[in-house]
């Protein structure tokens, strides 16, 4: 049977790794270059701010610029997604008593949750699973929590710049000295436009990647420093909805079981969730292990038939979606975490480096923790000139360490099965971490072979009232990226074609089709990448998702 | 309500577009007079009158010949005050826009444009309106008088009711900025035809064409309707066509009267391009192409066998 | 030499119109009208050709519409003028000019340009109204530029071809948006523009009265809105002679 991992993308880390090719005086200078403004960039924005404010000595030492956070987004937001419900613990350690959690832009704490095990008709209620339990924990939109703290990272100092693609890692005798942003105005084959504008290199003395899920400098930096962990990361892909409904929901939901075949043959490890935002909106998603099996398999349409299922129906009955969005979720957790978060001249951060509690779908309070943590190693580096590995220290003896390895081997209790797995993650959880499955052997998500079944014909016909084709919904990501640009999608072009129907079916935004036969059995795969909502799933199947030019990709504002 | 309608002129012949106005204010109001202005003013009210002007103010002098809005600005004030007119009508033009808000700023008036419709309702004047992207329609109104109004080209028909205007001529003194521009050159739209935007009619093609080849089909059909070739982005994106003819939300806009769809499916991304078209015909084998839904005539079928007929049957019809 | 380039602050694409105010609900995120860069974009190199000049960006809206004043200082552009005033909202096409001539009067530019239209379908005749109550001309749809010794040339795009026209300075120019090919605000652009000018002023600031702006200025009212006429019974040809059909339907409808 064919695998993705046969046919790996032309891409070569060494290609995004580099000197600074500026003169010295078009160098942009700043202090600590942050990579990233999701929560853990801008955490990491926001407490280095607080740090120069208790030391303003240190602040004039750093000149113009002590720090600058970098986006590829058109602002701040755009490229957030999540489900999300957040845990609070680090904005309040984050923000102390500047601001109170329940003024932070958020839909309110969970009061009532429920689990369903879903077959094609039916919804069983089964107790909510320890880890799922949700009590604290506040329901938010990522992309306006993002929005909110990009403000609160200005106002403390910080500069943003948005629309700017971080392109390669500029390193000088081994250490990280910046990053060189990436070139504007290029037309598809390459040329230089009129309006042509180069990237930059923009220099510090630390670089904070915080890049996300798939960061493309931090796969760079996991290459060149040597830091990729034994056990290879791998991924699940979340497709969300964001929808105005006629009636509040009351409660949290996630739900497992169908559509999703979790048996060994299709691998199809997730489920949903349905939470509520205030009274009027509710966000809905699904999210599906990578490693699945079924070429045909679509977590966008699997979405779009979770939505037909009676329970899901009722709740968008008389409503309107407002927005959809893709994003993919590391979720080899404890084991697949980098050998070190840290090299000269830079530290890693947040769901980048894999800091994804799986069990509890939760990542985002360790983003901004590992950011906090990050600024004041930086500041530290900047200030004393102490070494860099005080990060690795610090996360080390803090509570994502803990949790994260408490959980270690959850994703592998559901390779057991799904009920069998469910018992042992009960287990696991029970005993805090001490039962162990020990170190298990873990594929990544391209090397499982691809096999073919029926199972798109299951899938509904899209009715553009409940139901959605794929390109509607990349219109509703807000995505116009320009047309006529440079394809940003590293990826071998003659595949095996279940290799290439499997691209077609993952990619939520249909930038693959099936090309014409390229002899010896193979396929060519065509490409529109202006569709690409940048949300990695092509990382883990076989391909390199690189950053488009600045700007480019979905426009998020409720996600 | 008393209404006045501008209307325009080239190489001794009215504008289609301005007469249909008038017809739609004629019928509306009862009766509506226009403003014809250049040298050949005089010559052309007769025209006026015979597509229902009642009275037709002519600024008969060569020295407003140039096609520059701020004399003409001039004129319509001088008639509108002299006139007691309270509603003012404009087709869009480039010329007509500037005049219009030129206008506006000097009466101190109301200016709706990019209007499709106006209606008479309790007693007041209502305009019609599309906006976001031609996908919804908005009612506006104006406070106070003198109304003026600009609509979109083609909005109405031009009718022939073979009336007789009472001409008038009007004397407008030029206020002192007016003849600061002066016209210094003129040259004539070279071969290069109207651009898609400004084009009344657009025949587009997509990948159900089925080869970049067949794009042939589109430009002779384009050709025989006096119209302007288009291009969905994958048409683009397969190197079919060149970029400069896409249209859709990473393409152009546009709102022909005619927009014919040869192989298009219709993703949304392509049809807030063209959802302002007043017409719609689109030709798809797949008869659940999501372009049918917003189309006036959808035609199930292979483009190859009915568009070569449907060039042939035009061209027939133009010939007898 | 001074030039003016009046710019606007409008909603991101998926802008929906508010049920309430029955206006265009500007409460999301906004950006600079697509239309107007190249407005800024000729006025930087009017800038250049002359070697000299204070290119100065104008705007109305809300204080969001700061965020565009900086885009365009980014691009380039000197210093930045924002009339920002709950007043102002809701200001018709008497209104925005009424103000945006107040700003202006006050700056006294020798140029003024304009881009053709703005994409929240809310322009298209500005200029005109802007320049006739400065008593300037003015010229649009320009797809060329050329300053010299106090005068302007200007080749302008109309339907029935390109018009050259000459005025003395000063003079209102919309550009039309084939006019020129909009630059990319480099990096040091955009930290440099966090450090210009941008000066926020009121309506009182420039003497206008209240009355004279926002909804009680306005003489254009929305009085609905509702979805347009669904097209009336699309027709479907799925058998017999497709094209004698189409022919027909194009007869009907006065399109041959």
């Amino acid at each position: 049977m064919a695998r993705a991992i046969d046919f790996p993308p032309p891409f070569r880390p060494g290609d995004y790794v580099a000197e600074p090719t500026d003169a010295p005086d078009a160098r942009i200078e700043v202090g600590v270059l942050v990579v990233g403004a999701g929560p853990a960039g801008l955490a990491c924005a926001i407490r280095f701010g607080q740090l120069l404010e208790e030391h303003p000595e240190v602040a004039e030492r750093l000149g113009d610029v002590p720090l600058a956070v970098l986006d590829k987004g058109k602002q701040p937001g755009s490229h957030l997604l999540s489900g999300v419900i957040v845990n609070p613990r680090s904005l309040r350690t984050l923000l102390g008593d500047k601001v109170r959690v329940e003024d932070l832009p958020g839909y309110g704490p969970v009061r009532k949750e429920s689990v369903y095990l879903l077959t094609k008709r039916r919804a069983l209620r089964i107790p909510t699973p320890p880890p799922m339990r949700n009590h604290g924990n506040v329901i938010s939109s990522l992309s306006q929590l993002g929005r909110w703290l990009a403000g609160q990272a200005e106002e403390g100092g910080a500069m943003l710049l948005p629309e700017t693609a971080a392109r390669s890692l500029l390193v000088t005798d081994g250490r990280v000295v910046g990053v060189r942003t990436g070139d504007k105005g290029l037309g598809p084959d390459g040329a230089r436009r009129p309006n042509f504008e180069p990237g930059s290199d923009i220099v510090a003395a630390v670089t904070v990647l915080a890049e996300g899920t798939q960061g493309h400098l931090t796969g760079v930096a996991l290459d060149h420093f040597g830091l990729r962990p034994a056990v290879p990361q791998v991924f699940e892909l979340g497709v969300k909805e964001v929808w105005r409904v006629a009636r509040p929901l009351d409660r949290v939901i996630h739900t497992m079981g169908w559509p999703l075949r979790p048996w060994a043959r299709y691998r199809e490890f997730g489920g949903s969730f349905v939470y509520p935002m205030g009274d009027d909106m509710v966000s809905i998603g699904m999210v599906v292990g990578l490693d699945y099996r079924d070429a045909e398999l679509s977590v966008h349409d699997v979405l779009q038939e979770l939505k037909t299922h009676p329970l899901v129906r009722s709740i968008l009955e008389g409503g309107e979606r407002l927005e959809w969005g893709a994003k993919t979720i590391p979720s080899g957790g404890f084991r697949s975490l980098p050998a070190r978060l840290h090299a000269p001249g830079l530290v890693l951060c947040g769901d980048g480096a894999g800091m994804v509690n799986v069990p509890t779908l939760k990542g985002v309070h360790y983003a901004i923790e590992s950011g906090r943590l990050a600024a004041e190693a930086a500041f530290a580096s900047v200030a004393n000139g102490a070494d860099l590995g005080a990060y690795d220290e610090a996360v080390r003896s803090s509570f994502i360490w803990r949790d994260l390895h408490e959980v270690r081997d959850m994703r592998q209790a559901f390779e057991h099965g799904f009920f069998l797995g469910g018992a042992l993650a009960s287990v696991m959880t029970v005993t805090k971490g001490k039962v162990s499955l020990g170190r298990a052997r873990r594929e990544p998500d391209d090397a499982q072979p691809v096999l073919r079944t029926d199972r798109a014909s299951r899938y509904p016909e899209p009715d553009g009232v409940l139901t959605f084709d794929k390109l509607s919904s990349v219109f509703a990501s807000g995505n116009r990226s320009r047309d006529d640009q440079p394809n940003h999608i590293c990826l071998e072009r003659r595949v095996a074609p279940d290799v290439a129907r499997m691209w077609v079916q993952l990619c939520p935004a249909q930038v693959y089709a099936v090309g014409p036969e390229a002899g010896d059995g193979l396929v060519e795969v065509l490409l529109s990448p202006s569709n690409c909502v940048q949300c990695g799933a092509i990382s883990a199947k076989g391909g390199r998702l690189t950053p488009p030019e600045g700007g480019s990709g979905p426009e998020y504002t409720l996600t | 309500m008393s209404a006045v309608v501008f209307l325009e002129h080239d190489g001794g012949e009215l504008h289609k577009a301005p007469l249909g106005v008038l017809a739609r204010a004629a019928d509306l109001f009862g009766s509506a007079d226009a403003v014809v202005v250049g040298s050949q003013a005089t010559a052309l009210a007769a025209e006026a009158g015979r597509f229902g002007a009642a009275v037709v103010h002519v600024a008969d002098d060569p020295a407003l010949d140039p096609a520059l809005p701020a004399p003409r600005v001039d004129v319509l004030e001088t008639v509108v005050r002299q006139g007691g007119y309270d509603t003012v009508l404009f087709s869009n033009s480039v010329l007509a826009a500037d005049v219009a808000a030129g206008l506006a700023a000097r009466l101190e008036a109301g200016l709706n444009w990019d209007l499709v419709d106006l209606e008479q309702r309790d007693g007041e004047l209502v305009g019609k309106r599309p906006a976001l992207g031609d996908s919804v329609l908005v009612d506006v109104g104006w406070r106070g008088t003198p109304r003026l109004a600009l609509f979109r080209p083609g909005s109405f028909d031009a009718v022939e009711t073979g009336g007789v205007a009472e001409v008038r001529p009007v004397a407008a003194a030029l206020a002192p900025h007016s003849t600061r521009a002066i016209l210094v050159d003129h040259r004539h739209q070279p071969d290069e035809g109207p651009k898609l935007e400004d084009a009344e009619v657009i025949v587009s093609g997509g990948m159900g064409l089925g080869a970049p080849e067949h794009f042939a089909l589109a430009e002779e059909l384009a050709s025989v309707l006096g119209g302007v070739v288009g291009a969905t982005r994958a048409a683009v994106y397969a190197g079919w066509y060149p970029a400069s003819a896409q249209i859709g939300q990473t393409g152009k806009t546009v709102s022909p009267r005619l927009y014919v769809a040869l192989g298009i499916s219709g993703a949304v991304q392509h049809k807030v391009g063209m959802q302002g078209s007043k017409a719609v015909v689109a030709v798809n084998k797949d008869p659940n192409a999501p372009i049918f839904e917003f189309s006036d005539l959808a035609v199930v079928g292979d483009v190859h066998v009915i568009v070569p007929r449907l060039v042939e049957l035009l061209r027939a019809r133009k010939g007898s | 030499m001074k030039i003016a380039v009046c710019v606007k602050h409008v909603p991101d694409s998926r802008v929906r119109i508010d049920a309430g105010s029955k206006r265009l609900d500007r409460s999301g995120a906004g950006e600079l009208n697509k239309f107007d860069t190249n407005a800024v974009e000729e006025a930087l190199r009017v800038k250049e050709r002359l070697g000299e000049g204070d290119v100065v960006v104008v705007s109305m809206g809300p204080e969001g519409a700061a965020d565009t004043v900086r885009a365009a200082l980014a691009l380039g552009a000197d210093r930045g003028v924002l009339v920002s005033d709950p007043g102002a909202i809701g200001s018709d096409l008497l209104a925005t000019s009424r103000v945006l001539a107040k700003v202006l009067e006050r700056e006294q530019p020798d140029l003024i340009l304009f881009g053709q239209q703005a994409s929240d379908g809310a322009g298209a005749v500005l200029w005109a109204a802007v320049a006739e109550r400065l008593g300037v001309p003015s010229v649009s749809q320009a797809t060329e530029l050329v300053v010299e010794g106090g005068r302007a040339r200007v080749t302008r795009q109309t339907e029935r071809g390109d018009d050259v026209v000459e005025a003395p300075l000063p003079l209102a120019v919309a550009v039309s948006d084939a006019i020129n090919d909009p630059r990319y605000a480099s990096l040091k652009g955009v930290m440099a523009a966090k450090r210009k000018p941008l000066e926020t002023l009121s309506l009182a600031d420039l003497g206008v009265d209240a009355a004279q702006a926002g909804e009680a200025g306005s003489k254009t009212v929305v009085l609905g809105i509702a979805p347009p006429p669904a097209r009336s019974g699309a027709r479907r040809v799925e058998e017999g002679d497709a094209a004698q059909a189409i022919v027909d339907f194009l007869a009907e409808r006065q399109l041959v």
